[in-house]
C-alpha cells in the first residue's frame, strides 16, 4: 500500500445550526412528543445518552411542560459497558445511569441523543434498557440524523436531516457542556 | 491507568488514576444497584484467568465474579494438583495460558514480585491479586472506596493502620494509595512488625494504639497470624491482643464517626474482639460487597479497549 | 618461540616494545626488531600483568550445564585473566584431596588460565568438622585457600580452628560473612527498597557482626584471614581498624558491588540478585574509596554462572549470583580508573600482585620486567562496547552487566608466553 500523494485538505468547518436554529428545533420535537403521545403524555419517560443527550432529554421535558403544562420524567443511560466497540474506541470514564423512581416498565420511553450516525450508540443503549426494566415501548428523538446507518434503526423524532459523507464529523455543542449551542460539520 | 496494560502496585497509581478507578466503581454500583439482571456485555468474548498460587478463595471469588458481572470467560486455574505442582515454571504457565488466549491473568503468588515477571513475559494484562509481602492493589482500591462510600472524602481522612505491616502487602498497598489520595496514614504495630526502612513511607509511625485511637476517622486491623509468636516477632498472643487488639473498650476512645476495618480474614479475639467486629463502625461486609464493584472497574479499564484511544 | 609485541605502554606509562620468549619477558626496549618473531600490533594498549581471581564458581563437577571448568577458564582469559580461584562449592564438594586434583587437573586440559583449586573448610560445607585441609594443601593442586564460601563458617570455635590449623599449611581462611541466623529468607539489602518491594531484608550488620568477629579471631590466633565479597561501607571500617591493630587480615570486593545498587531490584528480575547483595549508593562509595586506600586488597568477581531455569523465575526462587570474569575489568576501568581513584599500577595491584600474593602463587602477579614470566594482558581502554550476554564465552547468560555500556576491550592474554586471547578472540 502507498499512502495518496496528494495533500490533505486543510479542514473546514461549517456552520449546520446556529444557537436559535437549535432552539427552535428542540421546541418542534417537543411539539410532536406532545402531538403523538397524546393522552400517553404522562407515562412519557425522556431517557438521555450521555454526554450530550442528557442535557438535551432535560431541554425537551422542559419545553413540554411549558407547552402542555404536563411535567414527564427525565433519566439518563449510560451506554459505555454496552459498546461492542470498546476495542477500538478505548476505555473512558463512565458516566450516570439514573431512572425516575416509578421507573420504566410499561412506560413509554424515548431515548434522546444528539447525533444519530451508525444505529451502534442506540442499539447499545437499547440492550441497557432491556436490563433496566420492560418498557411499553422505545422511541427515539435525535437533533441531527447524519445518515450511514450500520444497522436497521430509523429515528421517530429527527431535529435535522444532515447529508454527510462517511469521512465528515458533525459537532453538536450544548451549553450545558459546552458553553454555547451550535451544530457544525467538518470536513 | 488509561494508558497502563497492568495493575501491578498501588505504588504506581497517580492520583487520576485511583480516582478514575474509584469513579468507575461508584458508577458501576449505580449502574447496577437494584437491577435483577446483574449482568453488563462489556467483556463478551474476553477471557480472565484467575491463576492463584496461594489458596484464597474470597479473592478468587470476588475476582471471578467480577469477571463474570461483565461478561467475560473465566478460568481458575489454582496451582495445587496442577502442572505447576508438578515443577512447571510461572513463565511456562503463564505462557500457557496466553497461547490459549487468556487477554488478562490474574495472579496471586507467594513471591513478592511474581506479577512484574508475568508482566514482562506475557502481552496481556496482568492483575496482582497479592503478591508475597509486596502488594495488593484491588484490596487497598477497595478499601479506599469504602472509605470514601463511609466518610465521604479522602483528602485530610486519618487513617490507623494497626499490625503486622512487615509482612502485609494490604499495609503497603494502602499506604501508597491513601497517601496519593491525600489521606494521613499513621501505622502502629510492635517495632518487631515494622520493616527497617519505614522511615522512608510517607506514614507517622507509633507504637501506642490507645494514644491514636482519639484522633482517627478510620482504623484498619491487621491480620495476625499466631506462628509470628513463634519467631520472637512478640512474646504471646495474649500480650500482643492486649497491647495491639481492637476491643470494645479502645472502639470507645474513638470519634463518633470513625469506622473500623478489616481486610479479612479475621482473627476474633486475637486482633479485633467479636463486638467490634459486629458492631455498627465496622465496614467488614461493606468491604466485601464493594470488592466487587472495584474489580469491575479495574478489569473494564484494563480490558475495555484498547489503551489510550480516547 | 618468539613473540614481539610492539608499542603497548606498561601500566599505561610510556610506550616500549616487548619481546617475549620461552614464555618470559626477554627483553623491554624502544623500535626493538627480531627477525622471525610473530609481531603483535598493541599500539595504544595498556599492558597489566595478567589478572588473578581469587572468587570463581566454575561448576564442575556437578552443574556443567551451567559452567565447565573449560567455558569458565575461557571466560576468564577474554576478560584478561591468567588464574582463577575455583570455589568448593561444586557436587562433589570439593573436601577431599581427589576433587581438588581434578578440578586442577580439567584446568590444566582447558589450558586458558591456571585454575587453582579452592578447598572447604567443613566436610560437605556442613560447618560441623574440618575437612582434610592438609591433605588438599599436600595434593597436585596445592590448594592455599580453603573456603566454604556461599555458607559461613558461623561457629566461633570451628572458625578459630580453621584459622589456626592452616598457619601450618601457609593457608588462608576465606570467610563468606554472613551471620545465618540473621539471614533466614533473606533477598536483597535491608533498607527503604526491601521494605517497599516486600522483599526479606539481608541486613548490613549479619556481614559485619561476622568480620568483626573474625579479625577479632584472627588478630587472637595470629592467623591469615581473607573477606570474601565485601559489601558494606561497615565493613570496610571494620576492616580499616582491623589492619590498623595490626590483624592479618585482608578482603575483596566484586565488580557488581563497585558498580550496582539495590535499585537494581526494583524490576524484581532476579539476574540482580546475588548474596551478599547489592546495597546503598552509600556503600558502593565506600566500597570505591576502601578499594583505592588499600583497606580492600583486591578485585574478586564472584563469577557464579546460572542456568537460565535457575534465573528466569521469580526472585525468590531464583539462586543468586551473577557473572563477572569478562566484564571485572571494565567494571574497574569505569569505576575506578576513569574517576581518578586508582591508576594502571593500582589496578595491577587490586586484580593481579595482591590477589597472587593471598593465593601464594608465585608465578603470577609479577611486575612487568626483564625475567619475569610473559604473563599479561593488553587492553584497549578507550573502547567502549554494549554487554550482549548472548557474546560471552560463559555457558551461562546471568550477566548483570546486559545492554549496559562499558569501557576497555581485553585485546590479547598472554599465559607464560602463550597467547590465549589474541585479537579479542579466544586462542582454544
Ligand atoms: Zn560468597
Amino acid at each position: 500500500m502507498t499512502e495518496s500523494s496528494a495533500l490533505p485538505a486543510e479542514p473546514t468547518t461549517a456552520p449546520l445550526l446556529s444557537a436559535d436554529d437549535v432552539g427552535r428545533v428542540v421546541d418542534r420535537i417537543a411539539h410532536q412528543l406532545i402531538e403523538k403521545a397524546g393522552p400517553d403524555l404522562g407515562s412519557l419517560v425522556l431517557v438521555g445518552i450521555p454526554t450530550r443527550g442528557a442535557p438535551l432529554a432535560r431541554r425537551l421535558a422542559g419545553r413540554i411542560e411549558t407547552f402542555s403544562g404536563v411535567r414527564v420524567d427525565v433519566g439518563t443511560v449510560d451506554i459505555t459497558l454496552y459498546r461492542d466497540d470498546l476495542r477500538l474506541r478505548g476505555v473512558r470514564a463512565l458516566e450516570d445511569t439514573r431512572l425516575p423512581e416509578a421507573g420504566i416498565d410499561g412506560r413509554l420511553v424515548v431515548l434522546v441523543d444528539d447525533v444519530l450516525f451508525s444505529g451502534r450508540s442506540v442499539r447499545a443503549a437499547l440492550d441497557a434498557l432491556r436490563d433496566l426494566g420492560r418498557p411499553r415501548a422505545v422511541q427515539l428523538a435525535v437533533l441531527v440524523d447524519r445518515g450511514h446507518r450500520e444497522l436497521p434503526i430509523r429515528a421517530d423524532y429527527v431535529g435535522k436531516n444532515v447529508p454527510t459523507s462517511r469521512s465528515q464529523s458533525v459537532k453538536v455543542r450544548l451549553a450545558e457542556v459546552d458553553g454555547a449551542d451550535s451544530v457544525t460539520v467538518t470536513s | 491507568m488509561v494508558v497502563k496494560r497492568h495493575l501491578l502496585e498501588a505504588a504506581d497509581l497517580d492520583r487520576d488514576d485511583a480516582t478514575l478507578v474509584l469513579d468507575t466503581a461508584a458508577q458501576i454500583e449505580s449502574a447496577l444497584a437494584g437491577r435483577e439482571v446483574k449482568k453488563l456485555p462489556t467483556l463478551r468474548g474476553r477471557t480472565v484467568v484467575n491463576l492463584f498460587y496461594e489458596d484464597s478463595t474470597r479473592t478468587r471469588i470476588s475476582f471471578e465474579l467480577a469477571a463474570k458481572r461483565l461478561s467475560a470467560d473465566v478460568i481458575n486455574f489454582s496451582a495445587k494438583g496442577s502442572s505447576v505442582s508438578k515443577g512447571e515454571s510461572l513463565k511456562d504457565t503463564a505462557l500457557t495460558l496466553e497461547a490459549m488466549g487468556s487477554d488478562a491473568i490474574v495472579v496471586r503468588h507467594g513471591a513478592s514480585g511474581a506479577p512484574h515477571r508475568l508482566a514482562q513475559w506475557v502481552q496481556g494484562s496482568v492483575v496482582n491479586a497479592g503478591d508475597g509481602t509486596h502488594e495488593h492493589p484491588t484490596q487497598a482500591l477497595l478499601d479506599a472506596y469504602t472509605i470514601r462510600q463511609r466518610l465521604g472524602r479522602l483528602d485530610g481522612v486519618r487513617v490507623v493502620i494497626v499490625g503486622d505491616v512487615l509482612h502485609s502487602r494490604v499495609a503497603r498497598s494502602n499506604v501508597w494509595l491513601l497517601a496519593t489520595l491525600g489521606a494521613e496514614v499513621t501505622l502502629v504495630a510492635p517495632p518487631t512488625l515494622l520493616p527497617v526502612g519505614v522511615g522512608s513511607w510517607p506514614v507517622t509511625v507509633g507504637y501506642d494504639l490507645d494514644a491514636v485511637l482519639p484522633k482517627a476517622d478510620v482504623v484498619m486491623m491487621l491480620r495476625v497470624q499466631a506462628e509470628r509468636m513463634n519467631a520472637s516477632f512478640f512474646p504471646s498472643a495474649r500480650e500482643y491482643s492486649r497491647r495491639y487488639g481492637l476491643d470494645a473498650r479502645r472502639m470507645g476512645t474513638l470519634p463518633d464517626e470513625a469506622i473500623v476495618m478489616h481486610p479479612g480474614p479475621m482473627n476474633r479475639g486475637m486482633e479485633i474482639a467479636a463486638e467490634v467486629a459486629d458492631s455498627a463502625r465496622s465496614t467488614i461486609v461493606d468491604q466485601v460487597g464493594n470488592g466487587v464493584s472495584v474489580r469491575m472497574a479495574v478489569l473494564y479499564l484494563l480490558l475495555g479497549g484498547a489503551p489510550g484511544s480516547e | 618461540m618468539t613473540i614481539l609485541i610492539k608499542g603497548p605502554r606498561p601500566y599505561g606509562e610510556d610506550a616500549v616494545d616487548v619481546l617475549v620468549e620461552d614464555g618470559r619477558i626477554a627483553a623491554i626496549g624502544d623500535s626493538l626488531t627480531v627477525p622471525g618473531a610473530d609481531v603483535v600490533d598493541a599500539a595504544g594498549l595498556v599492558a597489566l600483568p595478567g589478572l588473578v581471581d581469587l572468587h570463581t564458581h566454575l561448576r564442575e563437577p556437578g552443574r556443567e550445564d551451567a559452567e565447565t571448568v573449560e567455558t569458565g577458564s575461557r571466560a576468564a582469559a577474554l576478560g584478561g585473566y591468567t588464574a582463577v580461584h575455583a570455589m568448593a562449592n561444586t557436587d562433589p564438594v570439593a573436601d577431599t584431596a581427589g576433587v581438588v586434583e581434578q578440578v586442577w587437573r580439567l584446568g590444566q586440559q582447558a589450558g586458558l588460565v591456571d585454575v587453582v583449586p579452592v578447598g572447604a573448610v567443613t566436610v560437605g560445607l556442613r560447618g560441623e568438622r574440618l575437612a582434610e585441609l592438609g591433605a588438599m594443601a599436600d595434593s597436585a593442586a596445592r590448594v592455599r585457600v580453603f573456603s566454604d564460601d556461599g555458607h559461613c563458617v558461623a561457629d566461633p570455635a570451628l572458625m578459630r580452628r580453621a584459622l589456626e590449623y592452616v598457619k601450618a599449611l601457609d593457608g588462608v581462611v576465606a570467610q563468606h560473612a554472613e551471620e545465618p541466623r540473621l539471614t533466614v529468607g533473606a533477598q536483597m539489602n535491608e533498607g527503604d527498597r526491601s521494605a517497599r518491594l516486600g522483599l526479606t531484608g539481608w541486613p548490613a550488620a549479619a556481614e559485619e557482626a561476622v568480620i568483626a568477629r573474625d579479625v577479632l579471631l584472627a588478630g587472637h590466633v595470629g592467623a591469615r584471614l581473607h573477606v570474601c565479597h565485601v559489601s558494606t561501607a561497615g565493613s570496610v571500617e571494620i576492616l580499616r581498624w582491623a589492619k590498623g591493630r595490626g590483624v592479618q587480615v585482608t578482603a575483596e570486593v566484586t565488580p557488581h558491588h563497585l558498580l550496582l545498587t539495590d535499585e537494581c531490584a526494583e524490576s524484581y528480575d532476579p539476574v540482580f540478585k546475588v548474596n551478599p547483595p547489592l546495597r546503598t549508593e552509600a556503600d558502593v562509595q565506600a566500597l570505591r574509596a576502601g578499594l583505592a586506600d588499600g583497606t580492600i586488597d583486591a578485585v574478586a568477581t564472584d563469577h557464579a554462572p546460572h542456568a537460565v531455569e535457575d534465573k528466569e523465575s521469580e526472585w525468590a526462587s531464583a539462586r543468586p549470583g551473577m557473572l563477572g570474569l569478562e566484564q571485572a575489568l571494565s567494571v574497574v576501568v569505569q569505576t575506578m580508573v576513569e574517576p581518578g581513584l586508582l591508576d594502571w599500577r593500582g589496578v595491577a595491584e587490586r586484580m593481579s600482585v595482591a590477589p597472587a600474593a593471598i593465593g601464594r602463587l608465585e608465578s603470577h602477579g609479577r611486575p612487568l620486567a626483564v625475567g619475569e614470566p610473559a604473563t599479561l594482558l593488553l587492553l584497549d581502554p578507550t573502547h567502549r562496547a554494549t554487554v550482549d550476554p548472548a557474546a560471552l564465552a560463559s555457558r551461562s547468560r546471568n550477566s548483570p552487566y546486559a545492554g549496559r555500556e562499558l569501557p576497555g576491550r581485553v585485546v590479547a592474554t598472554f599465559l607464560r608466553g602463550t597467547a590465549t586471547v589474541l585479537d579479542g578472540k579466544a586462542q582454544r
